[in-house]
């Protein structure tokens, strides 16, 4: 398991202002997966970005060491100097690149701890990954299991029970700065779960008249029909200031969407009532120094983590409890690595082989019209003869010491060879026939 | 200690120091409040300052009657007044818009006016017949209570300033969770500022009537005149400024702490520094 790694920088390691440099868009994730596969000392490896962290998990070759590779591919890829973000940079290996992998598509490292959309961005990551086929049997058994694992935590702990709070959190502020909510109006831009959580919450507190506007204004027609507002279109943001209280943004915009140009022409229009900004892209869509000015605030994802930290304590004790279960299933997945990796696939091998078989003597049985029950034993038996020698030589071959180090590659070539992955390739969210068999092996 | 109260009646000193430990007790209420956010701790301060009401209303009653004059003669007897001013106002308004941290401003300012009061020597003695008039009386009672509006406005924009400095530098600190919304505060300053602002032009328009009476003229140019006509002047630009521009939040609190200082400067500074007709009352 030694060749697991993990490198990668999140909220806690580094401030916003950093992570926004490293992040990746959808596009430009998988084409960077692309490029990294095709690095020497990296055999298997996914990328993942969101607004609170980048990471890059990798089965790295034997003896060779990809670290400084990766830096300097993240330097290069996203044109910020290695200097900006190594120190924020944290590399875990083996057992704990695992552990780390668990309690990531857990939420358990979320700056909300509990909160839901990670495991989706992880899942849109690996169904990127297996497009661009840069992961391989490891990975994939890895994040299969990360899943399963984030569902098992979800339903047994109650982590994501508290609901999630950097919604929360906006709203807290905002009875801070404008007392009640009711009344106040709402501007949406860009969507998103975070984002359109907090408007809900909004609406629940009596906020009024949503007003959403989107890149696409399909879209935001969309949106506002489901709050009951009024989709505006994207180059009427800088108006909608003028009457709007609070605005959430969360769109994918490299640059900022809202300018202190914009707020300054519009305060004396509001009559200086106060605007509240809150900020949820990664890139951040507003530009920091509105928050100078004069009675308005503005809150990037950052910020509201503080808030975050003072109701999170009984999600902590849940957090225990989850731990625990990451414990466990970092265990199995060491098992599995460390001694079922060729177990599974000789029983993959074997069930194809027999669901062949059976079916070849049901077809050619039935066209004799041959219906003597007593033989159908000696059938069966000579069925297992027949597949142990077959398979004698491919079981001594995959179960040899000497060849540890690259067996992923033959294990990844039988399973080619023989289609065994055929139905789990495309999108991976589900476990079907091939990995419910490992996981009779494994649970 | 160098009072030296009614020679005849009622126990003046006495009271005040009731008046005194009472309001010692409120800030110590309001205080212990800040800190453990019991509901109760609130109470017992607003409770303990309307008790130190009482006793200062006595007070003055005290020395109305002790002298048969409006107390007004001089510095001692202006503070008390003064003092009791901005406690009627604070209650008044907490009756209102519940701001209950606002105590904790508003309870050791009466201590300290209380403790300045109890410092300054009452001279009794000089009385000119002109403190007889109504309209003195009107006069004082009118400014005063508005001095005391004026002074919670800038309260409330201290209060307004500390919560927007915590929002703004997103430290979400001690005060954070205690003080109330800007929205409140901002809505306290501006109802206190209409308040002061309305009582002010009352009394500016009685003290006018009185000097015409006293003096025959309505505007003498006098010192002291002529700084709450500035007084005037300033609070009439916020409230403008606020009505047609919307000055509010950290505009408007700064606006009602500086117009504060102008009026303590007027009410003080005039005096000691330049003197002029009112120096009578308040040396």
């Amino acid at each position: 398991m030694q060749n697991i790694y993990l490198v990668g920088l999140n909220h806690k390691t580094a401030p916003v202002a950093v992570r926004e440099c490293l992040a990746f868009t959808g596009p430009e994730a998988i084409h960077a997966m692309a490029r990294l596969r095709q690095l020497t000392a990296i055999q298997e490896v996914i990328l993942f970005s969101t607004c609170n962290r980048v990471e890059i998990l990798y089965i790295g070759r034997e003896g060779e060491d990809a670290l400084d590779a990766l830096k300097a591919f993240l330097s290069e890829y996203k044109k910020v100097p290695g200097k900006l973000f190594e120190e924020s940079l944290y590399h875990y290996s083996g057992i704990e690149a695992v552990r780390h992998v668990f309690r990531v598509a857990a939420s358990l490292d979320s700056m909300v701890v509990g909160e839901p959309q990670i495991l989706g961005q992880i899942k849109t990551a690996y169904r990127q990954a297996t497009q661009e086929k840069s992961t391989g049997v490891v990975l994939n058994r890895l994040l299969h299991r990360a899943f399963w694992l984030a569902k098992r935590i979800r339903t047994e702990t109650g982590i994501g029970g508290h609901a999630v709070s950097i919604s929360y959190a906006a709203i807290e502020l905002g009875r801070k700065i404008f007392g009640a909510l009711d009344g106040k109006k709402v501007l949406l831009v860009g969507a998103g779960e975070m984002a359109e959580l907090a408007v809900e919450h909004l609406i629940r507190n009596k906020a009024s008249d949503i007003r959403v506007a989107n890149r696409t204004f399909e879209r935001a027609v969309e949106l506002a029909g489901r709050y009951r507002g009024r989709a505006i279109r994207f180059e009427e943001i800088p108006d909608a200031l003028a009457e709007v209280d609070i605005i959430i943004s969360s769109t994918g915009a490299r640059q900022y969407v809202i300018l202190p140009g914009h707020v300054k022409a519009v305060m004396r229009t509001r009559k200086n009532r106060p605007l509240f900004f809150i900020d949820i892209a990664v890139p951040r869509d507003i530009d920091p120094v509105i928050n100078r000015m004069t009675n308005a605030y503005v809150y990037d994802i950052d910020d509201l983590k503080e808030v975050v930290t003072e109701n999170i304590e009984d999600r902590e004790r849940e957090a225990v409890k989850a731990d625990r279960l990451v414990d466990e299933a970092v265990i199995q997945f060491r098992k599995w690595h460390e001694s079922l990796e060729v177990v599974p696939t000789i029983k993959a091998l074997r069930s194809q082989l027999s669901d062949i078989v059976d079916i070849e003597l049901e077809r050619t049985l039935k066209g004799l019209g041959y219906r003597e029950a007593a033989d159908r034993e000696a059938f069966s038996r000579m069925k297992t003869a027949l597949i142990n020698r077959i398979l004698h030589y491919p079981t001594l071959f995959l179960k040899r010491e000497d060849i540890h180090g690259d067996m992923n590659i033959y294990l990844d070539a039988v399973r080619r060879m023989f289609q065994l992955d055929e139905n789990r390739e495309p999108d991976g969210e589900q476990e079907p026939s091939a990995s419910s068999l490992e996981r009779g092996v494994n649970l | 200690m160098m009072v030296q109260t009614g020679s005849k009646g009622l126990p003046m000193q006495e009271i005040n120091l009731i008046t005194l430990f009472f309001y010692l007790l409120s800030s110590a209420g309001y205080l212990s409040y800040l800190f453990f956010q019991h509901e109760r701790l609130q109470q017992l301060g607003y409770g303990l300052m309307a008790a130190g009401f009482l006793a200062h209303s006595a007070s003055l009653v005290g020395g109305y009657l002790n002298t048969g004059f409006f107390p007004g003669h001089d510095l001692h007897q202006t503070l008390l007044f003064a003092g009791w001013a901005l406690v009627a106002v604070f209650l008044l308004f907490q009756y209102w818009l519940p701001v209950k941290v606002l105590g904790l401003y508003a309870a050791p300012m009466a201590t300290v006016i209380m403790v300045v009061t109890l410092r300054t020597p009452d001279a009794t003695g000089a009385t000119a017949p002109f403190f007889k008039s109504f309209w003195l009386f009107f006069h004082v009672l009118t400014m005063f209570l508005g001095n005391g509006a004026f002074a919670l406005a800038c309260g409330a924009g201290f209060l307004y300033l500390l919560q927007e400095h915590g929002i703004k530098a997103k430290r979400r600190g001690f005060f954070f969770k205690r003080l109330p919304s800007l929205d409140l505060l901002d809505n306290m300053g501006y109802r206190c500022l209409v308040m002061g602002f309305t009582l002010l032009t009352i009394g500016l328009v009685s003290g006018m009537l009185y000097a015409k009476v006293i003096w025959g003229k309505f505007w003498s140019w006098n010192v002291k005149e002529v700084w709450s006509g500035i007084m005037w002047l300033f609070y009439a630009a916020i409230l403008h400024e606020r009505l047609t521009v919307g000055w509010r939040g950290r505009k408007a609190a700064i606006m009602s702490i500086i117009g504060f200082m102008v009026l303590l400067f007027t009410f003080f500074g005039v005096n000691f520094l330049l003197g002029g007709h009112h120096g009578e009352f308040t040396k």
